[in-house]
């Protein structure tokens, strides 16, 4: 079964076509990098996909139905550059964010709901700064906030934006951790990812992308030094690189 | 009730009521907004009094909300079509302003509304221009008017606080987990002309800016929470108004003007004193960490 299926999209920018023709499937239960040059529109997709910016056309159906009867299927976590972390609040109520669904529109969070983005703070080992003020975190810190948040959505499937982004050792093991936790209880996970030295351990599914998808598939078949090259264009700057991210590194 | 009295609390009413309203948009980042709407509300009151011939509190409160959210609007359709977002803003409003004054020269002197007014404001002739109902007085039209746009302003913040919260730190999040963020947009977009249309008598187009923002900027720097921001916030525009009174009765100046320069005071003595973001504490907690480092 797909739990995506993505059919014609295109965005437009500017008048300037950012992503067209992109059509693909997701299956369910996989684990997909989304994987391109700057400027590929990998960020743009999976914004398109969950209908945060408009599309100039293209229908995106979750599970076989049309998306917007399936968003609360979704878990997202951003880019953490994209929020003002000079907010003033503090980690738990950033993560009572992600219980806003079951909290209910008028209602106040219970002590229940309470528990359980505290459960979510501290599968990422962020409990203890539960009541801290969120520009006082790290970077790292802050993203781990972010993915403790996606976790209290309880989603089915997760879409991450540039996760590995500037962060540390111990943030890094608690995304992977997460994505591992996620795939065995049959969860599908889309990450817009940067290192392509870390493709081949981290996702079993790739999508290869620049403005349209290149390639789609499993790592093993589709992640070669054939498609790379066309995915990248004359910008493999990483060539000499190129046997060590084929073989991924264990 | 004497004529300080009621000076004293409608001050206080602008700066709890605009203070609540201006915080929201301080931490939406969107402060340049209430200085077009606090404008643009001119021709709203223009308007409600072409359509009523007459300067009634509701026709007024209506006519602000109109403009005001046509003022959003506008502002959003022309960034949105390509428009750098602050030279929309500058354009919308100044444009419906200007319509706004030319529309007044045709009131003439039918009542007392200029463009001398409409900037400044006069709180001294509040107490005078009261709710007549049946030949009783029932005390100020400006009190009655912001004490509604107050009960407007904590109704709304109350019933969407979530809402509001969620989709001031991250809209695109708000937005997937099914938050209607251009309702609460217009929402706040009709608070905000609410609360500037009821204290356009007293401080005038200009001042209810600083009204609007300086006490939410001022709450900023001195809060870590997102309720308490607001609260102080309004907070800060009371203590403006009181202290701002007392000033102008010690010096015998514009009361309004006063009371928009306590504002002023008041961010500056925040911004260099507060605890946490103030530069004074920076200066020592550096000069701090550069001992230990030693």
């Amino acid at each position: 079964m797909n739990a995506i299926t993505v059919q014609q999209l295109k965005v437009i920018y500017d008048k300037q076509p950012v992503l067209q023709d992109v059509s693909f499937q997701i299956p369910s239960g996989s684990l997909t990098g989304i994987v391109g040059p700057n400027g590929a529109g990998k960020s743009t997709l999976i914004k398109a996909m969950l209908h945060l910016i408009p599309r100039k056309s293209g229908d995106i159906h979750v599970f076989d139905k049309p998306y917007a009867q399936q968003k609360h299927l979704i878990g997202y976590v951003p880019q953490r550059s994209e929020v003002d972390w000079d907010f003033p609040t503090n980690a738990l109520d950033v993560v009572l964010m992600g219980r806003y669904r079951q909290i209910g529109f008028f209602k106040r969070a219970k002590q229940e709901e309470i528990n359980w983005a505290k459960s979510c703070l501290d599968k990422v080992g962020m409990l203890d700064y539960a009541n801290r003020q969120i520009s006082q975190l790290s970077g790292g810190q802050q993203q781990r906030v972010f993915l403790a948040r996606a976790l209290a959505q309880n989603a089915s499937i997760y879409f991450m934006d540039e996760p590995f982004a500037g962060v540390d050792a111990q943030t890094e093991k608690a995304i992977i951790q997460l994505m591992k936790e996620w795939k065995e209880e049959g969860k599908t996970v889309l990450v817009v990812h940067h290192d392509l030295q870390t493709v081949k351990d981290y996702f079993d599914h790739v999508l290869l992308l620049n403005k349209t998808p290149i390639q789609y598939g499993e790592t093993q078949k589709v992640f070669t030094l054939n498609n790379l090259e066309r995915t990248y264009g004359g910008k493999i700057s990483f060539l000499d690189k190129t046997p060590a991210i084929l073989q991924g590194g264990e | 009730m004497s004529y300080t009295f009621w000076i004293i609390l409608t001050g206080c009413l602008v700066g709890l009521t605009c203070g609540i309203a201006g915080s929201l948009l301080v931490l939406r980042k969107m402060s340049m907004i209430a200085d077009a709407i606090s404008h643009t509300v001119l021709l709203g009151i223009v308007g409600a009094f072409f359509v009523t011939q007459s300067l009634n509190g509701i026709p007024m409160l209506i006519g602000a909300a109109v403009v005001g959210l046509l003022t959003a609007y506008l502002v959003e359709l022309l960034s949105n079509s390509g428009v750098q977002s602050d030279a929309s803003i500058g354009v919308v409003f100044t444009s419906l302003f200007a319509l706004g004054v030319v529309l007044i020269s045709f009131i003439g002197d039918q009542v007392h509304l200029d463009t001398k007014h409409a900037l400044m404001g006069e709180i001294a002739f509040v107490p005078w221009d009261t709710l007549q109902i049946n030949g009783e007085s029932y005390g100020p039209v400006a009190v009655w008017m912001l004490g509604f746009s107050l009960l407007f302003n904590i109704l709304l913040i109350t019933l969407f606080y979530k809402q509001i919260k969620m989709s001031t730190f991250d809209p695109q999040f708000a937005a997937l987990v099914g938050i209607p963020l251009t309702f609460i947009h217009y929402l706040l977009m009709t608070m905000v002309s609410f609360s500037t249309v009821a204290s356009f008598n007293s401080v005038g187009a200009i001042l209810v800016v600083a009204m609007l923002i300086v006490p939410g900027a001022t709450a900023y720097l001195l809060s870590d929470r997102f309720l308490h921001v607001i609260i102080l916030s309004g907070a800060v525009g009371v203590l403006s108004a009181l202290l701002g009174y007392l000033c102008a009765s010690f010096f015998n100046v514009s009361i309004a003007g006063s009371m928009a320069t306590m504002t002023g005071v008041l961010f500056s003595l925040a911004f260099l004193f507060s605890p946490k973001h103030g530069i004074v504490f920076k200066k020592i907690n550096s000069g701090y960490e550069a001992i230990k480092v030693k």
